[in-house]
């Protein structure tokens, strides 16, 4: 698979996936609170991408079940909304996302807490995570190193003694989910494709506040911690422009 | 809410405003935190300077 440069009128296109991304994941977001499913949250989303017109990019993907993953706490990314998952006071909920207009896709997520009452290392969590997918935005600009984007990422995360998920990382976007190349979120500066005008990445910073190393459970989907510990999750889709990163879903 | 008309360097933009009248504006920090880009064509918001009505701060992309 090549690296797939986009003109700017599909770059275009793709603000306008990413747009409606946003408007979802915004949407959503306001249903999240203690008491809540996961799969309320699952069927809010489909309601709001029938209305709007668009088509969820991760049902059917692979198999997959739904149109929102919705990780709960220890789970990284690709949990399945569920009846049975029960958001409480304190909890953070990590809600992914994505859809296609005019045959280009948008990907985006947000971990949102649930509740009022979040403990300060959790809501450090969340911050950190975000501050480091911004950090990361930064690091594109037309002749960077792919390794820039890790890097940038990675240091961040690690200066709060937090860990960077290395088992799944940032994909290029387009006409398809995931394209080449891969957008790790840990490297090294200056190591790496050198990224070109035209290219779309997602760039999704997975942070657990304890160890790295992640494994899946039997569904086949769901990612957790191995250590418990909680982990956040936050993406954007990133286009490379001769003016530095252009963030398609706002 | 006001339209951009065009793009100036350094994040500046000339914005036509419902009343015809044209102003300079500059992105406030809040979008450049956020990465918000403003291309011509968008409708945004406009804060005026009391000081100096032609100069204003965008403050919102509207959908």
């Amino acid at each position: 698979m090549a690296i797939m440069i986009k003109t700017p009128q599909e770059v275009e296109k793709m603000r306008r996936s990413g747009t409606i991304v946003r408007e979802i994941l915004d949407h959503v977001r306001s249903f999240v609170k203690p008491g809540a499913t996961t799969l309320d949250l699952e069927n809010a989303a489909a309601a709001k991408i029938a209305e709007l017109g668009a088509t969820p990019a991760f049902k059917g993907y692979h198999g997959y079940p739904a149109v929102l993953c919705t990780s709960i706490n220890n789970e990284v990314v690709h949990g399945i909304p569920s009846a049975n998952r029960v958001l409480r006071e304190g909890d953070i909920v990590s809600i992914d996302t994505g859809v296609i207009i005019d045959g280009f896709y948008g990907d985006s997520a947000i971990t949102v807490p649930v509740g009022e009452k979040i403990a300060p290392k959790t809501k450090r969590l969340l911050d950190v995570t975000k501050a480091s997918l911004e950090s990361g935005i930064r690091a594109v600009k037309v002749g960077a190193s792919l390794g820039d984007i890790g890097a940038a990422v990675q240091e961040v995360v690690e200066a709060d003694g937090f860990s960077v998920v290395r088992e799944f990382v940032g994909h290029g976007i387009g006409t398809r989910l995931h394209e080449d190349p891969q957008v790790p979120n840990f490297g090294r500066r200056g190591q790496g494709l050198k990224l070109r005008e035209g290219m779309v990445l997602c760039i999704e910073p997975m942070v657990n506040s304890g160890k790295p190393d992640v494994q899946v459970l039997s569904d086949g989907w769901t990612a957790v911690t191995q250590d418990g510990s909680l982990s956040a999750h936050f993406e954007h889709t990133v286009a490379v422009t001769a003016n530095g990163a252009m963030v398609l879903t706002q | 809410m006001a339209t951009v008309l065009e793009t100036l360097p350094n994040a500046m933009f000339k914005v036509e405003l419902e009343n015809k009248h044209q102003v300079l504006a500059h992105v406030s920090g809040r979008m450049r935190k956020n990465f918000i880009r403003i291309l011509p064509g968008d409708r945004v918001a406009v804060e005026l300077s009391p000081y100096d009505l032609t100069r204003g701060r965008i403050v919102y992309r509207y959908k």
